[in-house]
């Protein structure tokens, strides 16, 4: 059963992405681009997205997920390097392209060549992420 | 009239709903990047199985639906594929170092009220207007 809701959320997720727009790298830049033509969409997207999850997140309250197991303890405080070095490496990539991991995925079919090269950058780099991950720890810990 | 909106905030209260599916049924945080990351990484083998059918459901959906409610849509992807190359290892190693994208920090973070979720979704949106205004407006690159 974890597959088949799995692939619901997924099939969800995605259909969600294609009629938002926000797998159209116009627009998702163009809301980045706050000197430009700015297009308000993305704000909607994420205003839309949040509103159900506040509902879900309350629903977690004294109960178990449907298939068994536990929810996600509760979200760590505190805030490391990793956390604001990473952001603002996906940042740059995300203004440069306009696509960030959820949309990359969501527009393979219909994104051209460009759109697979983007998720085979997108995959090496995670791939080297743990390492790079580990030289910024010996970086903090020699600061 | 526009009604771009009324697609972004439709379009929105649908990721959400799959979020919301995939933390009260199968208990996780729905983050694209962790998915991802976790499948090609192979770190917990007990999640595979629901990673790959959650990718599958991610990119067969939008293959499926698009000719029918819509067709127009295109990435406008950059032509220019050295961009295109350094801006996905910047997203994939950025998501996986901050362990959380738009989705997993964005959408899941910022609705239970985490610090960490709202922190991130503050650098990299300050990042990525950086960006776009300087290879934009400054250097006219994209």
């Amino acid at each position: 059963m974890r597959s088949v809701f799995a692939f619901l959320a997924g099939g969800l997720f995605g259909t969600g992405l294609l009629i938002s727009g926000m797998t159209n790298t116009t627009k998702v830049q163009g809301w980045l681009d706050v000197f430009g033509n700015w297009d308000p969409t993305l704000a909607f997207v994420m205003g839309g997205a949040i509103l159900p999850m506040l509902v879900a997140w309350q629903m977690t309250r004294n109960r178990t997920p449907l298939v068994g197991g536990k929810f996600p303890a509760p979200p760590r405080v505190e805030l490391d390097r990793r956390l604001i070095v990473g952001s603002v490496l996906f940042g740059v990539g995300w203004g440069l392209a306009g696509l960030c991991p959820g949309p990359a995925m969501a527009s393979l079919s219909y994104g051209g060549v460009g759109g697979i090269v983007f998720l085979i950058a997108m995959i090496a780099g995670m791939l080297a992420a743990p390492k790079l991950g580990a030289q910024l720890d010996r970086m903090a810990d020699a600061a | 009239m526009n009604v771009e909106w009324m697609w972004g905030l439709a379009g929105g209260l649908l990721i959400g709903l799959g979020a919301a599916v995939y933390l009260l049924c199968n208990g996780r945080i729905m983050g694209a990047s962790g998915i991802l990351g976790g499948l090609v990484e192979r770190n917990d083998r007990s999640a595979m199985t629901e990673r790959l059918a959650f990718v599958i459901g991610l990119i067969g959906m939008p293959f499926l639906l698009r000719p029918l409610i819509a067709p127009q849509t295109q990435t406008h992807l950059t032509p220019d594929l050295a961009i295109v190359i350094l801006a996905g290892l910047l997203v994939g190693v950025g998501t996986r170092i901050a362990n959380g994208c738009t989705s997993g920090h964005g959408v899941c973070g910022i609705s239970r009220f985490s610090l960490r979720g709202i922190v991130a979704t503050v650098f990299y949106i300050l990042a990525g207007g950086l960006t776009v205004v300087l290879f934009r407006q400054v250097l006219g690159v994209i």
